[in-house]
């Protein structure tokens, strides 16, 4: 869309910014120096605004290699007295955990603030886990906004806080939060500073044992220390007075409480939290005196409710707490208005909920696909065509993840195992020794650099025999097109080394290496056979850019190429539509099988005998 | 002022973000307090997408059931999806273009016969409208979602006017692409103007 120039302007411009494009700002209004990240949902959006204006701004940025990669990138940037920014999804700090928990032993010096963007629901995520256990775990306070204005307010009090406690930050975002777009006003820029000299503090930065046994300690104490600034926190707040009833909650779950009391009418207080580890105790018990009745809402664990549990039963509080414990409110899944709703109607017993109109219609589902000329479909049909061919009995496929995890629908269903980034190589180890099937384990070109490679060496090592698809998009598709180490390009635009996956995977010492171009149905088709027939461990490296990166250069040279159907050639068996599966295909009211011009993006694989053995798939003239 | 509730839903790639994004610059614009639900990831790829937007004082991006104003639709089958939002009142325009899902064609069920439903319906307030071919006539395929917004603007339930919407193309769209945008906008809010004159 535009550029997003817009986030460099001045103070008190106002503009309607996605939570993750507020977040930036607030990253440029804290004077960060350094940020890095591994894209994931639904974070993604800050770095790919910072992939376009951090030079600008006067940030250095990276794509770094993975989550945890990016960490250290940012704590030793922090450590060196520039402030720093990591940002990831919620699975992405799993990835950075060994990192994150001795962050919090070490403490930093200047600002250091980790973002995670949590997913209730899953919109785009294998768990909904609730990483604000992470900040206990590690004893680092926790910040959570509830929607754009306060993601960029409260970034701006993280670095604050981070820099005069000395101890990194956990910013939690969620979906609603990150994806949430609203009117933000700025505030004044801080001046940016990226260089800096680095002091040596081995007792500080270097755990070896006796220093971590003093740090423990110290940690302790920083965060007994951290208790005063929750207690007297501007970000924990209380609305309204006097009310029977009163409701805690944090983050997005805040959003969805105010509507619902809007709509129900029900009068309740209010206690906000916006800083929720350590928590603020002394507002907490005020807050439980002065209520009978308390309900808790947040997203998703019970995590701030078992402390309030805690807090009222060490202090004899006797307020009745109604929460996610005692299954009033619904554990799983993220709010909206009508789910908090429910929960009253169920505590009022009144019936608060919204006559809607019927819809009784039993509508087909439409989960997302495949794009037109996507080059995964090619290879995932050739992999089909060799099962069958060879007679395959049960082949077990192990996927990974990106957009190639949509194999698992039909009529692929080249998916059979998936835990998180990397594990299709790992759990290929395991199949293939413990079963006799064929084990055929699909990874992207980012997935591989990212977690793929330790779990190759293993393969290689201890003498496993599969056969990896490596799917080399040349992009890092799914999360929104950035580039990867493979690309001859970096995460500020600049030219870069190219890493070469076939050569990482020879040296590992993979005998059957072999790289592809998916769209030559045949010569993919014979490389997968081989490797399959291969004694010993097989990589076939399925090489074709993304074809919304050849679809957006054939929109800017004004150069389409589109297919249609002959009719008189079709013989409307059927494989074209049923086995290749492109969205592109359409059969009419009398069934026959056509083409859309506007989905068609000339690809050109359905052409193919492979696929067409009749040749009734024709190339538009020009 | 009265919270303007609209739900925009359609398949990914057919401009349903950007069309929440431009209602949502304009109202911004004009110093109202907007709010718009987005979804990123895997959902783009040929799956639903559905924004809401919250014109006025709300705090959340997501609508509560039965509280949506507006529904646009930019393909039909999800507008049918999306009624079990609406309340009797809800204003619905749907664009009468087919967007086939895999589902349908390898034979897991027929697409729905639209005309017989919306009959079966009764809905007092849904317009149909044939924007796809009304985009062509601006020579920008692309341009579907600016008819519907001209449509939607000539609902009349949106605190903003004609000239809020082209500030806010031009804000966000690059410039070779503003005439037909604008274009397509206009021819929009014709469109609607001359069906629910037919209907009066």
């Amino acid at each position: 869309m535009s550029g997003y120039d817009t986030l460099l302007g001045e103070e008190n411009e106002k503009h309607f910014l996605l939570g993750n494009e507020a977040i930036v700002r607030g990253a440029i209004e804290s004077g960060v120096g350094v940020a890095a990240t591994y894209p994931g949902t639904p974070s993604s959006e800050v770095g790919d605004v910072l992939s376009k204006i951090a030079k600008k701004a006067g940030i250095y940025f990276e794509y770094s290699t993975n989550e945890i990669v990016a960490l250290e990138v940012a704590a030793s940037a922090a450590a060196s007295g520039i402030r720093a920014f990591t940002f990831m999804k919620h699975v992405g700090l799993n990835v950075a955990a060994d990192a994150f928990m001795s962050v919090g032993y070490a403490g930093t010096k200047a600002g250091l603030v980790i973002m995670t963007g949590d997913d209730p629901s899953m919109f785009s995520s294998q768990n909904e886990q609730d990483n604000r256990h992470y900040a206990e775990m590690a004893f680092i306070p926790l910040i959570e906004p509830s929607n754009p204005q306060e993601a960029k307010d409260f970034l701006i009090y993280s670095f604050d806080l981070s820099e005069k406690t000395g101890s990194a930050v956990l910013f939690r975002t969620t979906t609603r939060v990150s994806h949430q777009r609203a009117n933000v006003t700025f505030g004044k820029k801080m001046e940016i500073k990226n260089k800096s000299h680095f002091i040596r503090d081995q007792n500080k930065f270097v755990l070896v044992p006796a220093n971590a046994y003093v740090a423990k300690d110290k940690l302790i104490k920083r965060f007994e220390n951290l208790k005063e600034f929750s207690e007297n926190s501007p970000l924990n707040v209380i609305y309204g007075n006097g009310n029977e009833w009163g409701i805690i909650t944090a983050g997005a779950a805040y959003n969805s409480v105010m509507d619902a009391i809007n709509i129900s009418g029900l009068k309740f207080d209010i206690l906000k939290l916006g800083f929720s580890n350590p928590m603020p105790e002394r507002k907490i018990i005020n807050f439980l005196k002065d209520h009978k009745s308390v309900i808790i809402f947040e997203e998703l664990d019970p995590f701030i409710e078992s402390k309030v549990r805690i807090i009222a039963q060490m202090n004899n509080i006797n307020s009745k707490i109604y929460g996610k414990m005692d299954s009033y409110v619904p554990w799983s899944y993220e709010f909206n208005p009508d789910r908090v709703l429910a929960v009253f109607s169920k505590l009022f017993n009144i019936n608060y909920s919204i006559s809607t109109v019927n819809q009784d219609i039993k509508l087909p589902s439409r989960p997302p696909v495949l794009c037109p000329g996507c080059p995964h479909r090619a290879t995932f049909y050739a992999v089909k065509l060799v099962s069958k061919q060879l007679r395959l009995k049960d082949p077990i496929f192990p996927n990974d993840i990106g957009c190639y995890t949509l194999g698992i629908q039909k009529p692929y269903e080249e998916a059979d195992y998936l835990l998180c980034m990397g594990s299709s190589i790992g759990s290929g180890c395991g199949f293939s020794k413990t079963t006799d099937q064929k084990v055929i384990s699909f990874i992207g070109d980012s997935t591989f650099f990212h977690a793929g490679i330790p779990g190759l060496i293993n393969a290689v090592h201890n003498g496993h025999k599969f056969v990896l698809i490596i799917l080399d998009n040349r992009t890092t598709a799914m999360t929104g097109h950035q580039p990867n180490p493979g690309l001859p390009i970096n995460g500020m635009r600049e030219p870069a080394p190219e890493i070469s996956i076939e050569e990482i995977v020879k040296a590992i010492g993979v005998r059957y290496v072999k790289t592809v171009d998916p769209y030559d149905l045949k010569s993919t088709i014979i490389a997968i056979r081989e490797a399959v027939n291969f004694d010993g461990m097989a990589v076939v490296i399925s090489k074709r850019e993304c074809a919304l990166l050849r679809d957006a250069e054939m929109i800017r040279n004004k150069k389409w190429v589109r297919y249609h159907i002959n009719q008189e050639k079709c013989t409307r068996c059927m494989n074209c539509v049923l086995n290749f599966s492109c969205p592109a295909f359409y059969v009419d009211k009398d069934g026959a099988v056509l083409i859309d011009p506007v989905l068609c993006d000339g690809c050109g694989v359905c052409s193919q005998p492979q696929v067409c053995g009749f040749h009734a798939i024709e190339r538009d003239e020009p | 002022m009265k919270t303007v509730n609209v739900t925009i839903v359609g398949v990914g790639g057919q401009g349903v973000v950007s069309a929440g994004m431009i209602i949502g610059t304009a109202t911004t614009k004009k110093n109202i307090n907007t709010i718009m639900s987005e979804i990123h990831g895997m959902a783009q790829r040929g799956g639903i997408v559905s924004v809401d937007l919250r014109i006025g004082d709300a705090y959340g991006p997501i609508i509560p059931n039965g509280l949506v104003d507006l529904i646009i639709g930019f393909e039909a089958m999800e507008t049918l999806r999306s009624l079990n939002r609406a309340g009797k009142d809800t204003i619905v325009i749907l664009n009468k273009e087919k967007i086939i899902p895999f589902t349908v064609n390898i034979g897991d069920s027929p697409y729905p016969d639209i005309e017989k439903i919306v009959k079966e319906k009764d809905l007092k307030n849904i317009i149909e409208i044939g924007a796809v071919e009304l985009a062509k006539e601006t020579g920008n395929y692309q341009a579907v979602n600016m008819v519907m917004i001209g449509a939607a603007l000539a609902s009349g339930i949106l605190p903003i006017e004609e000239k809020d919407i082209e500030d806010a193309v031009k804000s966000i769209f690059p410039e070779f692409s503003w005439e037909s945008n604008i274009n397509a906008f206009k021819l929009g809010i014709k469109e609607f103007k001359k069906i629910k004159g037919a209907y009066q």
